[in-house]
């Protein structure tokens, strides 16, 4: 089991370690706590209120773990324009997967598109949709 | 037989590694190589130069036995045949982490070159072909490059900037997942240029096939360009910090806050040294700039917009993908010709170009050339030319509500005219979508949108009025 002290071994001899080092405990651990942002600071010499201030800044970093599976939809343009609002309340009938927006995937012409974990999906309709979620 | 099938994000969204495994339990040899950019039809399975797509699994065995129908040949068809590839020159005819065919497309000619000639030659090659950042503001690399070798420092770097954000574009990611040693060669030759001996390349989050590319060939490749080293980073959904100084803030590992200017970066950039912050685009020109010559490539182009611009065509269009084209082609060809107009098969309402931040344009205007001053007389920007293809059922107040609520959520809170004007603007927009005080409040939008314009740090809270305003003008009859 890597831990937060390993992590920062790894990373803090780097320039501008912060991004890396967030990126491998969020990975890890599923979320950044209120301990690891303490323990950050401290390695880093940096003061707690600077860590937490870029974990509150971006997206992909929690503050609290999300017990459920992740399922990343994109509401960009041009998703818009191929129908993903449509899908948006199947999504969202469930419970049991959190939908989250994003804003674009780069599959800008093979629309709907989404993700779960690294993994990609394109050209959603309704069933597509519904396959993949029943599959998470 | 052996069949070609792209690794590309957008193959693989839409089922090109089941395909392949297909054909592999068929005992038939796979290659995956890059995309031809032809992603109405990817899965795309290309066999002796033949195409045949989209492909799915059951179809497999008729195009073993020969029984499939085709698309042609790839190279003939008139998606790639009337496009000038020099960005793209390798694009699905390589396999993207293969040292031997890079080798064997020009690849690292460009590098040599530069060491060749040396580095105030290169600069001056960069300079006369005219390229301009690719990522949206369109300045002029030799200058920035220029600038940068000039600045007193210790320490240099060159960053290239993989924060794609923007919908409707997705030629960075093509570049870094298809050609990858072509973005390294063209970072090696800036920092040979410019005395830099790093370089860092900002990928955001949402391209995971992007970052493992990249990162793979900048191992294969480091014996190549040393003692020049490059450090794959990986950004963390923060739309803005595609800004370049945001992005700086970010590699640093602070909050993606923009930076008032000046300094410049190319004075003042990451850890307060001189840096060429460069797009993907800008960077990947470079090795065929410097292999074939600066005169060569601004022969191509119009006006100040020299040389070619990988276009992306996205949205409810029929034949999306990339089309590198010289500068100087008209939105209506565009869309229309080489789009074939909408997927739905209803007319165009509209496009978008140039992503979120990007003006709405009717089809009264698609006589407008691909052209970085021909768009700005039109109130409208090229930016990375991504272009959104919108068909009639699109509600254009629905849209610059959007066009707010995007610049809401990603807005970095460091100026008020973004910060707030932003969730103002969206607020105000729904009382128009309401029908409460529609007169007075388009007003208000009006006079709120020259605020952030003109009072923004950024392109974000900045550039928001465009597809608010566009939207307006264009469209008044869905606001009222």
């Amino acid at each position: 089991m890597v831990s937060i002290a390993d992590i920062l071994t790894e990373h803090k001899d780097r320039e501008g370690p912060l991004l890396p080092v967030l990126h491998d405990v969020q990975k890890q651990f599923g979320h950044v706590s209120e301990d690891a942002i303490r323990e950050i600071a401290d390695v880093l010499n940096l003061t707690r209120a600077d860590v937490y201030g870029v974990v509150s800044f971006y997206h992909d970093f929690r503050k609290e773990p999300e017990a459920r599976p992740v399922l990343k939809l994109c509401r960009a343009e041009a998703c818009k324009s191929r129908g993903v609002e449509a899908l948006v309340p199947l999504a969202e009938s469930q419970n049991r997967i959190k939908i989250e927006a994003v804003y674009c995937l780069g599959l800008c012409s093979v629309g709907p598109s989404a993700m779960v974990g690294d993994k990609v999906y394109a050209r959603l309709d309704s069933a597509r949709l519904r396959t993949l979620l029943e599959a998470m | 037989m052996i069949v070609r099938i792209s690794d590309d994000a957008v193959a693989i969204a839409c089922g090109a590694d089941d395909v392949a495994a297909a054909f592999i339990t068929a005992g038939v040899a796979v290659e995956r190589v890059s995309s031809w950019g032809m992603q109405w039809l990817e899965p795309l399975v290309e066999i002796d130069g033949v195409g045949f797509g989209p492909v799915s699994v059951d179809q497999v065995p008729a195009i073993i036995n020969g029984s499939a129908p085709s698309v042609g040949r790839i190279e003939e068809h008139p998606f790639i045949a009337n496009q000038t590839r020099l960005t793209f020159a390798r694009a699905g005819k390589t396999r993207p982490l293969s040292l031997d065919d890079y080798y064997a497309s020009e690849g690292w000619l460009g590098l040599a070159k530069a060491h060749e000639m040396g580095a105030e030659a290169t600069i001056a090659t960069v300079t006369t072909s005219g390229l301009r950042g690719r990522g949206g503001a369109g300045f002029p690399a030799g200058i920035k490059w220029q600038t940068v070798a000039r600045a007193d420092g210790d320490q240099k770097y060159i960053v290239c900037n993989a924060d794609e954000g923007d919908s409707a574009t997705f030629a960075d990611r093509m570049v870094m997942e298809g050609d990858p040693f072509m973005l390294i060669e063209g970072m090696a030759i800036a920092g040979f240029a410019v005395g830099a001996d790093k370089g860092y390349v900002y990928i955001r989050s949402e391209y995971p096939h992007a970052i493992a590319k990249m990162e793979a060939a900048i191992k294969l490749s480091s014996h190549l360009i040393a003692p020049f080293v490059i450090e794959v980073r990986v950004g963390a959904g923060a739309y803005v910090c595609g800004e370049e100084t945001s992005l700086l803030n970010s590699l640093e590992g602070k909050r993606g806050e923009v930076r008032a200017k000046p300094p410049l970066p190319a004075l003042e950039g990451l850890f307060g040294k001189p840096t060429i912050v460069n797009n993907v685009l800008t960077l990947a020109a470079v090795p065929w700039i410097l292999t074939h010559g600066g005169e060569a490539y601004a022969e191509f182009g119009a006006g100040r917009s020299k040389g070619t611009m990988p276009i992306q065509i996205a949205g409810n269009v029929k034949h999306g993908g990339l089309f590198e084209v010289a500068f100087g082609i008209t939105l209506g060809e565009l869309v229309n010709d080489i789009g074939g107009g909408t997927a739905s098969g209803r007319p165009v309402r509209c496009v978008q170009v140039g992503g979120p931040l990007g003006a709405y344009i009717p089809p009264a205007q698609f006589h407008l050339p691909l052209d970085y001053e021909a768009f700005a007389a039109a109130d409208a920007l090229v930016g990375h030319a991504g272009i959104t293809v919108f068909d009639d059922t699109v509600d254009m107040a629905q849209m610059a509500r959007f066009a707010m609520e995007f610049c809401a959520i990603e807005s970095c809170g460091k100026c008020t005219p973004c910060r707030l004007g932003s969730t103002r603007g969206m607020e105000t927009i729904d009382q128009i979508i309401a029908g409460k005080n529609v007169e007075e409040n388009l007003a208000l939008i009006a006079d709120l949108s020259e605020t952030m314009k003109f009072g923004s740090l950024c392109a974000l809270g900045g550039f928001t009025p465009y597809p608010v305003m566009s939207a307006i003008k264009h469209f008044p009859e869905d606001f009222r």
